[in-house]
């Protein structure tokens, strides 16, 4: 019996050696790149260390007893039931460690709470990104810039997830943990995030950061961070949020302060370019293939790419009622979403030529026979 | 035909058991006690096993990156199913299932005060579950918000909300209805010398866990009932839209949360508390200090609710508070540890398998204690939070915890319920098994979520893979040895050695006292009892 007992713990710790040597990556947290993320990572060791200390006297005393106190070896049971200055001295102390970790626990959380600078006064933030969650993306609005845009589970990810793909995973480059447009932070910047929801509850979360804080609806839940090293960093929503809750990822890109004021230049230029386009009269062809591209980035993991959609949650377009009906009703639908629903309002969301866009994709695909197109203008006038 | 009859007839004069003949009248109507317990027991090994089926179906995909089998909002779905089924269906009715075996011998007691309620709370439970797993076969399928139900993503789940809020308060009136009468029995029934600091420790635990149950159990009830009224008559009370607060049901759900956590877990204090001064041959080190211990968990249970809610932007002294009250669960935890590791101490050890069992849940439920210490300290825990390092500890102190020290009641008491010791050699095998398996399947899990994977994904980016083939592996390693369980349950209910009325040479209490298999009927004279008989108290 008791060689085979020898042979079983030889086990377990033959496993758990293979595992570690196996495993090159973190076994451990991370240390992160922000001021909170290594006073977490710090707190999350000296706890650990005490929590091995703990249980290596109580499972030693275990242990011993085990093997010095068993019957097979003819002891005999004491019988002592109790001692007041036992129960004392392993009540006092537990309350005493706790203590002592409960400091610096106490100095983090007033630090992410109520940031201050050295000398006490309250932390200037530089700037303020808006993060918004929707079902299953992220939406990100640069508050002093006034420009903002989605940001999806990338295009090669999307198609390798797919059940039955036949796209092996490995091939694919940070498989599940890029997107089409990443969030881009400068570096060495104090930045205030308003958090929100538009339809459920998410949560934004990137490792290095230190933190996640939840995105819900109604609420605007703040934080904030200051990113030491420029990089890319990658994260994932933190909270339930339905079927497609595994694929909404979080990718930052942190730049030096001077490429992030190039980036930025670079954007209000893209938004200048679509304002134009907004004034333009498409034709078809364009709008349909234009329309293909929002329609697979935005609808299709709800309607799906053939339009059969997912009844009874998610309505087939294919032969829909409206969208075979009066132009001026489906546009009506799509800016503003059906609330209680998780079809969104989309009039925030997307340019109006992207919508125009996609409306007169529907109409004209799956076998739908509206025949008409939609041109951004008349979006546009819809909105007010 | 008529030959039968009659040696059924005489078989039950033989052994005055007076039990009711035929299925409808002994296992429908019954109102005896030990019959009780049996169906609950059998009824949570039934639940255990779906719930554990659906466990695999999660495991399964989880193996390899990519979804191979099923599609995510599936995934969703049985996440979800698999815990409330385990939650409710499992480790609750097995925990009520040893309280009605047990509690009324344990005491001297005849039977449960409240009979007929007993029967009543019981048979409402296949109804419910009935009812929850029908949603299966829906159109759009069953609950997949998960367990904790928030709102508003629960409320997309189209009907299943109303068969899930409907079957959410079947479960509560049948545990509501099961404490009142542990509590009655307790208070009322014991028999005329038997003193509260006489009463076995598992009849503490149970006698406060019955308090928690019928103070969180309308809470639930409550707060489904509005997710109820949302759905289907547009009130708000968790819509923001219409002036309500998602957030609000988060604080009423962990209102019932916490303390439910405290509801699977004191009764299994309870059980290794009989367990390990039986073979130790030595009594339990600190009763008294246990009983307080056990008190003020209960008590500290109702105020560290928001602990599960750091991340949802709570005001810094909220957050502050309900930080170093977590903190301090740890202490009356670790009393018991302690007072567990001081009992061994200097005793006579054998290690026949519920004494294995226990000591493996003493170890084990420790680890899930630490990585319940870290996550109580609210900085750290914006990082653990809704990730793997999570699904390993509340596994480490439900599996580990909750479910072990059933397995180890079970082997205790079964000698004592069916009259026949179970095969050793078979129960060892099964601990090692399972002992080697469960820590394959959830250590790993640490690990994974530390290094950022989210919990109730249904795939996950290359880096995770190894991790989580590990962790299939011995989920399905795990999964395999519980059926070997039922192998020796069957074995040992169906025949075997012959236990004696004693059982087990160390063992103290009441139970032991009466011959084995336990009579249909036990204690009926209300008379005083033996008190050096009994494992603890004042006699000591
Ligand atoms: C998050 C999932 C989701 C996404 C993404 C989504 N929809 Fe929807 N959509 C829905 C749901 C749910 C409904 C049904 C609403 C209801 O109950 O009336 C719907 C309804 C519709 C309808 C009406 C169908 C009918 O027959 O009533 C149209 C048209 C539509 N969506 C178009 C779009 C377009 C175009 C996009 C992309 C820009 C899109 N949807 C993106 C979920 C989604
Ligand atoms: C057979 C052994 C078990 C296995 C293999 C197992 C496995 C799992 C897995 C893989 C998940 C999903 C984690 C995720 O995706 O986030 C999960 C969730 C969960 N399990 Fe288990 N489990 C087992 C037993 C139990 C038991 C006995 C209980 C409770 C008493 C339990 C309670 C839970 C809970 C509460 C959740 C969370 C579900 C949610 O996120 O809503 N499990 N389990
Ligand atoms: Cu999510
Ligand atoms: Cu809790």
């Amino acid at each position: 019996m008791k060689k085979a007992q020898m042979k079983f713990m030889m086990l377990i710790s033959g496993l758990l050696a293979a595992t570690m040597a196996s495993a090159e990556y973190g076994l451990n947290l991370r240390k992160g790149v922000t001021e909170y993320s290594e006073a977490a990572y710090g707190m999350h060791t000296f706890t650990l260390w005490i929590c091995i200390v703990i249980g290596v006297i109580v499972f030693g005393a275990m242990i011993v007893s085990i093997f010095a106190h068993r019957k097979s070896k003819g002891v005999k049971a004491e019988q002592f039931s109790h001692s007041l200055k036992a129960e004392v001295v392993w009540t006092i102390i537990p309350i005493l460690i706790l203590v002592v970790i409960a400091i610096p626990a106490t100095k983090a959380l007033i630090k992410m709470e109520n940031p201050t600078t050295d000398d006490g006064k309250p932390m200037k933030m530089d700037m303020t990104i808006k993060v918004t969650g929707y079902q299953w993306k992220w939406r990100y609005d640069y508050l002093d810039e006034g420009f903002g845009f989605l940001s999806t589970l990338a295009k090669e990810s999307n198609l390798a997830r797919q059940k039955g793909s036949g796209i092996d995973p490995s091939t694919v480059e940070n498989y599940l943990l890029d997107v089409d447009k990443p969030l881009v932070l400068p570096a060495n910047t104090n930045i205030r995030f308003l958090l929100t929801a538009d339809d459920v509850i998410h949560a934004w979360w990137v490792p290095d950061f230190g933190w996640k804080r939840d995105a819900i609806p109604g609420y605007v839940n703040e934080a904030w961070t200051n990113i030491k090293t420029p990089g890319t960093y990658r994260g994932q929503c933190a909270e339930l949020c339905g079927k497609d809750h595994g694929f909404m990822p979080i990718v930052v890109e942190v730049l030096s302060k001077e490429d992030y004021a190039t980036w930025v230049a670079e954007q209000k230029g893209e938004q200048a370019e679509e304002a134009v386009l907004v004034e333009t009269e498409w034709n078809k062809e364009n709008l349909m293939a234009r329309g293909e591209e929002v329609y697979n980035a935005q609808c299709a993991v709800c309607h799906q790419a053939t339009g059969a959609g997912m009844p009874p949650a998610f309505p087939a377009l294919a032969g829909s009622e409206l969208v075979n009906g009066p132009a001026a009703d489906q546009i009506n639908l799509i800016l503003n979403g059906k609330p209680g629903t998780a079809m969104q309002a989309f009039g925030n969301l997307l340019s109006e030529t992207d919508i125009a866009a996609a409306i007169t994709y529907t109409r004209n695909s799956f076998g739908n026979t509206a025949g008409d197109i939609v041109q951004p203008a008349e979006v546009k006038s819809m909105k007010q | 035909m008529s030959h039968d009859i009659t040696h059924d007839g005489v078989a039950d004069h033989h052994d005055h058991d007076h039990k009711p003949k035929g299925f409808v009248k002994r296992w429908l109507m019954t109102t005896n006690h030990k019959d009780i317990g049996t169906l609950y027991l059998i009824f949570a090994f039934a639940m255990f096993i779906l719930g554990g089926a659906m466990a695999m179906i999660i495991r399964l995909e989880l193996f390899q990156p990519g979804l191979q089998f099923v599609e995510p909002d599936f995934f969703n779905q049985m996440t979800t199913m698999h815990a409330l089924i385990m939650v409710f269906g499992a480790v609750m009715p097995a925990f009520v299932g040893l309280a009605n075996w047990m509690i009324p011998m344990m005491i001297g007691a005849p039977d449960m005060a409240l009979p007929r309620m007993n029967n009543w709370s019981f048979w409402i439970l296949p109804f419910a579950f009935a009812l929850l797993s029908s949603t299966l076969f829906m159109e759009g399928g069953a609950p997949a918000g998960g367990w904790t139900m928030y709102p508003p993503l629960v409320l997309q789940g189209g009907h299943n909300v109303a068969y899930l809020v409907f079957a959410v308060h079947l479960m509560g009136i049948s545990s509501i209805m099961g404490a009142i009468n542990v509590i009655a029995t307790i208070m009322n029934m014991r028999a005329p010398n038997v003193g509260y600091l006489n009463m076995p420790l598992f009849v503490w635990t149970w006698l406060i866990t019955a308090f928690l149950l019928i103070a969180v159990m309308p809470v639930l009830a409550g707060a489904v009932t509005m997710l109820l009224t949302d759905r289907y008559f547009d009130t708000s009370f968790f819509n923001a839209a219409g002036g309500g607060d998602p957030v609000l049901f988060q604080h009423i759900f962990w209102f019932f949360g916490h303390p439910e956590v405290y509801i699977m877990i004191l009764p299994a204090f309870g059980v290794v508390s009989e367990i390990i001064p039986t073979f130790a041959r030595k009594p339990l080190f600190g009763y008294v200090s246990m009983v307080y211990a056990t008190a003020a968990i209960a008590f500290l249970s109702f105020i560290v609710w928001a602990h599960h809610m750091f991340s949802v932007g709570m005001p810094l002294g909220a957050e502050l508070y309900f930080m170093y009250a977590t903190m301090m669960i740890a202490v009356p935890t670790g009393v018991k540890i302690f007072n567990w590791v001081a009992t061994m101490w200097k005793g006579s050890m054998t290690f026949e398998t519920p004494m294995l069992f226990s000591l493996a849940f003493v170890i084990l439920f420790t680890i899930g204690g630490f990585s319940g210490v870290m996550m109580a300290l609210a900085p750290v825990d914006l990082q653990y939070h809704d990730t793997y390092f999570i699904v390993a500890h509340f596994h480490y102190v439900l599996v580990t915890g909750a479910v072990f020290a059933i397995i180890a009641g079970v082997y205790y008491w079964i000698p004592k319920w069916s009259g026949h010791m179970y095969n050793e050699r078979l129960g060892k095998i099964h601990f090692w098994w399972s002992t080697i398996s469960v820590n394959v399947l959830f250590f790993p899990q640490h690990f994974l979520g530390l290094a950022g994977m989210p919990r109730r994904i249904p795939d996950y980016s290359t880096q995770f893979a190894e991790f989580n083939m590990w962790s299939s592996i011995g989920g399905f390693a795990f999964g395999l040895a519980q059926v070997f369980f039922i192998y020796i349950v069957w074995k040992t209910v169906r025949g075997g050695e012959k236990a004696t009325g004693q059982v087990w040479e160390g063992a103290k209490g009441l139970e032991w006292t009466v011959p084995s298999p336990a009579p249909h009927h036990t204690f009926e004279d209300f008379g005083p009892v033996d008190l050096d008989k009994m494992a603890h108290g004042k006699t000591h």
